[in-house]
């Protein structure tokens, strides 16, 4: 039995620059910022008092009962798998439940809810801990609460692989509809922990950029002033289908998932490898898999978080891997770096790139690192025809991902 | 407290946890059955009503009341 080809028939998102998909990429192709000052309270002690937080609360699309058990990562993981869904055609189908699978992950998991529940146990005891406390933590809350939600049946999965999460559940959702186990696989990534904590932990690692005075222009990869990344939330999930299973029932296919390489650097657990090579393997098995040329990939949505050392190390594993010829995008300088769902919201850019023949911009590259070597569409989205794209995720604890997408 | 008032304020809490319309809330309407509220709301609205009464409710209770009415009688007991 060949292998069978996976296309993408539904896209979902709730990010900083957008409630939805469609507003997502407009304000990518724009250029807009979704980075802005953290006004709360508790941000006023803290080093990084910038983020990029949802243009929509969940508040304004599910009910306030229900939300009460969700975590926010849950929440928004419901809300954009929700959008896949209908988007993909499939609200109110007859799927077969048996031949339906889910992939969410998330980098940090329900770490707001545990911190908001340990408050209530110093102040009011045990007994006041919500009986909800569980599942809204735990890890494989997000990609369970999708499964309930669409009646999945074929097994839910949860990948956490830090900021590669989101890349590493697509890729895996590949893997099941390629073994067979499911037809349809609901996949990706969600983030919510802007809170105090998780910033404090990033900002003492240096990680996180402290430009508090110029919100918008803090987040600028490839840029010789670039100071760190900046924190984001949000969720991007996609649908992905069995090729002869969505054009049965006549499907709108977005892109063919044509490969996807995972790697990991067995080196540090935070620092990526000094030469990239776990990268450039994961690129190199990803092109493998797609059975793509190289000179079709012409687009690569990079990781590049706007971090001093692992911007200018991504560009060189492009150079091994790919050659000299794709234009790049880091649509973290609009949409901050939003961790485990990073990976996901940039799937989705890669995708939407492919479909509408359009490299969306890099903002904030005013003043481009020597090294930067690689064609960057800075500033303004370029138009161009993009016969097959590359998405790059890494993650802490040496986790490279790549998936190549292309046109169907 | 009178039957009446403890039942409106079990039907606050009703609301509040488990998104109840409080004009289904009456003596004789089981929690599970008429109001569907499951087993970890239940639990929430136990606590609240603790909180709200100035009562115990023990475990070991709260599988005994099942309707509205067998917790109303229960909290007027105790309060």
């Amino acid at each position: 039995m060949s292998r069978p080809d996976v296309v993408v028939t539904g896209l979902g998102a709730t990010t900083p620059l957008g409630g939805d998909v469609a507003s997502t990429w407009d304000a990518m192709l724009a250029g807009r910022s979704g980075v802005s000052a953290l006004t709360q309270e508790w941000a006023e002690q803290l080093p990084v008092r910038i983020a990029a937080q949802l243009a929509v609360e969940p508040s304004e699309v599910l009910d306030r009962v229900r939300l009460r058990r969700l975590d926010r990562s849950e929440a928004i993981a419901i809300i954009a798998a929700q959008q896949a869904w209908a988007d993909a055609g499939l609200a109110g189908s007859d799927l077969d439940g048996e031949r339906l699978a889910v992939s969410v992950g998330s980098g940090i998991g329900g770490a707001t809810t545990l911190l908001a529940q340990d408050d209530i146990l110093e102040a009011s005891g045990p007994r006041r801990v919500s009986p909800h406390t569980i599942p809204m933590l735990m890890p494989n809350g997000p990609a369970a609460w999708v499964g309930l939600e669409l009646g999945a049946k074929a097994g839910v999965h949860s990948v956490a692989s830090a900021c590669a999460t989101g890349a590493e559940a697509i890729a895996l959702g590949l893997d099941i509809i390629r073994s067979g186990r499911a037809d349809v696989v609901v996949a990706g990534g969600t983030e919510a922990v802007i809170h105090p904590l998780p910033i404090a932990g990033f900002s003492s690692m240096r990680a996180m950029s402290t430009r508090n005075d110029d919100p918008e222009r803090a987040s600028r990869p490839w840029d010789r002033g670039r100071d760190g990344f900046v924190l984001g939330e949000g969720a991007g999930i996609v649908v992905l289908e069995r090729a002869e299973h969505a054009a049965a029932r006549g499907a709108r296919v977005y892109a063919r998932l044509a490969g996807a390489g995972i790697t990991s650097d067995a080196y540090d657990i935070v620092q990526p490898h000094a030469e990239g090579e776990g990268a450039i393997r994961a690129i190199a098995k990803a092109i493998a898999d797609a059975d793509v040329a190289k000179r079709d990939i012409v687009h690569v949505n990079a990781h590049a978080t706007s971090t001093p050392v692992g911007d200018m190390l991504e560009i060189g594993g492009l150079h091994k891997a790919l050659g000299d010829h794709p234009v790049l995008s880091a649509t973290k300088s609009m949409t901050g770096h939003l961790l485990g769902a990073a990976g996901a919201l940039e799937s989705i850019a890669t995708i939407l790139a492919i479909r509408d023949s359009v490299v969306p911009p890099t903002i904030n590259l005013d003043d481009p690192e020597p090294g930067l070597t690689l064609d960057v569409a800075a500033h303004k989205a370029r138009h161009m025809e993009i016969p097959a794209a590359l998405n790059n995720a890494f993650g802490f604890g040496g986790h490279n991902v790549a998936l190549v997408f292309a046109r169907p | 407290m009178t039957r009446d008032e403890i039942t409106t304020g079990l039907a606050e809490i009703l609301e509040e946890v488990a998104g109840v319309n409080p004009d289904d809330v009456a003596e004789g309407k089981s929690f599970t059955d008429d109001l569907d509220v499951d087993s970890l709301s239940m639990v929430e609205v136990v606590v609240a009503a603790e909180e709200k009464f100035g009562v115990k409710i023990p475990d070991n209770e709260v599988q005994n009341l099942k309707t509205v009415g067998d917790a109303v009688s229960y909290i007027a007991a105790q309060s």
